[in-house]
């Protein structure tokens, strides 16, 4: 049984691209940008658009295609829950079948496919930040954006610091679940018979040893970062500091001029 | 707070040499006692304890006698309910002091996915330096010439979920070099390779030890002692025996047993050549040196 074995949401695919080598400031920005024009331009050509610019972004990162197309794996369960929620309960007059009294409609269905697309791009557009940009880098540029609220009392680099750490132990546990799950398995545990609340009692034995194990785990991690002289973020320097330069502002630039692109179009429909 | 790097002396920030670490640093118990909050029974009880600069000494014991905690004395993890620790004569006590000790000895600890921070190779070794404060240029030298060293430049932008696990021990190893510490505490470190992790791990510590570095090593194996200078045995929180390791090396097989050691055949066969003759008893107990005497027989 292999848990992470296709999961590649989250991962970081090092590569020497010109989107590798970013500000994660920029990449961040345009990231979250993407995500709010997403959800307001809903037209479907407007939606091939994101889709074109998702595939160039890739190539150019060299990416490859399967990692892209499997990072939305593991929430496919919910854009399918989604989707069917709005095949049937969206309403309309044009019905194409009904099963009881739930009612598949036209419009619904139409809706459903725009919504399981959005979802798609906003989740390929989340997985190209995080191949193309290292969990560190990642934390950093968060820091940096949070950095203003550090004047309210926000903990932005204790904040980014935890996202680098939970990254970063992301295989790891997965890993060490497995291991679990085997020695449970070598003692008889089944995990694949039985009802739900069945199947759900039977992880108990692995969550118990796995929690243990993330706190012992978690105690060597605080002590090894304490004796490698890590003090919080005062004094901690960075061995890239983050640069704004001409490059991000060309990013930038051509994701606006993009954007105004497939806004004028989403209009247009 | 004023970063490490403004209490660090020049020559240790722009240092260019072969050895990755500074010369060795001396550290001293005095009177040591160690007890967990929570806890009635006393850790470590009255340890005096001094380890000169440039010395390798293994630290032996059963688990539970407390040589994981002594090494975490020498690295201000912890600080000895009574008595005192000093590191190149500074208390651990002085809270100031801590991140400076800390700068001077450094610690591998047993599994190496407890210690690596960092999803990247590079970024895991550039930590320590990070957190020291240094110039931007002098961390990359730094990780550059640890990951050099440990084997791992080529890999140096790789996650580390893709390292096996003793490039991962040589990855903390790499992450302990780039500080440039004096002084490397070893807690079972070596105790998760496989024999040729092992071997590459040893031969690395060898070089940093030769070129002057203070060596603590926790083992529970005596074919790793046999490099050290001086071996220690903890038994229940006291020093129950200290001297040189070759003397150690000598107790007779059965009272090794009972203080709950195995001899190494390597100390066995030099027993046994010495006993018949053949080779002169101050040879050290290392398969090359027994090789060398050897071949000079014939």
């Amino acid at each position: 049984m292999s848990l992470i074995k296709g999961v590649t949401l989250g991962q970081y695919i090092p590569a020497d691209s010109f989107i590798h080598k970013l500000d994660p400031r920029c990449k961040l920005l345009i990231t979250v940008l993407s995500m709010i024009l997403i959800f307001i331009s809903g037209s479907f050509p407007a939606m091939a658009m994101w889709a074109s610019l998702i595939i160039f972004t890739a190539k150019r990162s060299q990416i490859p295609a399967k990692a892209l197309i499997k990072s939305a794996k593991p929430i496919l369960v919910l854009i399918i829950f989604t989707s069917l929620l709005n095949i049937f309960f969206t309403g309309g007059s044009n019905i194409i079948f009904s099963i009881g009294p739930l009612k598949a409609s036209v419009e619904g269905t139409v809706t459903a496919l725009r919504m399981g697309l959005r979802l798609y791009l906003l989740v390929l557009f989340t997985a190209l930040l995080t191949f193309t940009t290292s969990p560190s880098e990642l934390s950093d540029g968060l820091e940096a954006a949070f950095g203003p609220l550090t004047r309210f009392g926000f903990p932005a680099h204790e904040v980014a610091m935890m996202m680098t750490i939970a990254l970063r132990f992301i295989p790891t546990l997965f890993e060490e679940t497995e291991r679990i799950i085997n020695a449970q398995v070598s003692r008889g545990a089944d995990f694949v018979s039985g009802g739900l609340i069945k199947r759900a009692k039977a992880y108990i034995p692995v969550l118990i040893p796995l929690f243990v194990l993330v706190f012992k785990r978690a105690d060597t991690l605080a002590s090894a970062m304490e004796a490698r002289c890590y003090r919080g973020g005062k004094g901690r320097v960075r061995m890239y500091p983050l640069t704004w330069g001409s490059a991000e502002n060309k990013a930038l630039t051509a994701f606006v001029v993009f954007s105004a692109a497939v806004i004028s179009l989403n209009r247009c429909m | 707070m004023a970063p490490v790097s403004a209490m660090l002396p020049r020559w240790r920030l722009y240092s260019w040499s072969n050895n990755l670490m500074s010369s060795g640093t001396t550290l001293y118990l005095k009177g040591a006692e160690f007890q967990y909050p929570d806890n009635e029974k006393k850790v470590l009880k009255g340890i005096d304890l001094e380890i000169r600069a440039g010395e390798w000494i293994a630290l032996l014991g059963p688990n539970g006698s407390g040589k994981s905690t002594l090494l975490k004395l020498f690295n201000a993890l912890l600080l000895p309910s009574q008595g005192c620790c000093f590191i190149d004569g500074i208390n651990t006590n002085e809270t100031k002091s801590v991140a400076l000790i800390r700068s001077k000895v450094s610690i591998v600890f047993q599994n190496p996915e407890d210690q690596i921070v960092a999803s990247v190779v590079e970024e895991d070794t550039a930590f320590g330096p990070e957190n020291l404060g240094l110039r931007s240029d002098e961390i990359k030298i730094r990780v550059k010439e640890a990951l050099i060293s440990v084997g791992l430049w080529e890999k140096r932008k790789h996650a580390v979920s893709s390292l096996s696990g003793g490039q991962k021990q040589r990855l903390a190893l790499a992450g302990v070099f780039a500080i440039r510490p004096g002084s490397l505490l070893l807690d079972e470190a070596m105790s998760m390779l496989d024999p040729a992790s092992r071997k590459s791990f040893l031969d690395l510590i060898k070089r940093e030890h030769s070129s002057g570095c203070t060596i603590v090593q926790v083992t529970h194996r005596l074919d790793e002692i046999l490099n050290s200078d001086r071996t220690v045995v903890i038994t229940d929180g006291q020093i129950s025996w200290q001297g040189k390791t070759e003397n150690f090396l000598s107790i007779s097989e059965n009272e090794l047993k009972d203080m709950g050691f195995a001899k190494p055949p390597v100390a066995v066969l030099k027993e046994e050549l010495v006993k018949s003759g053949i080779i002169p008893g101050s040879t050290r107990s290392d398969i090359g040196e027994i090789r060398k005497k050897l071949c000079l027989l014939q």
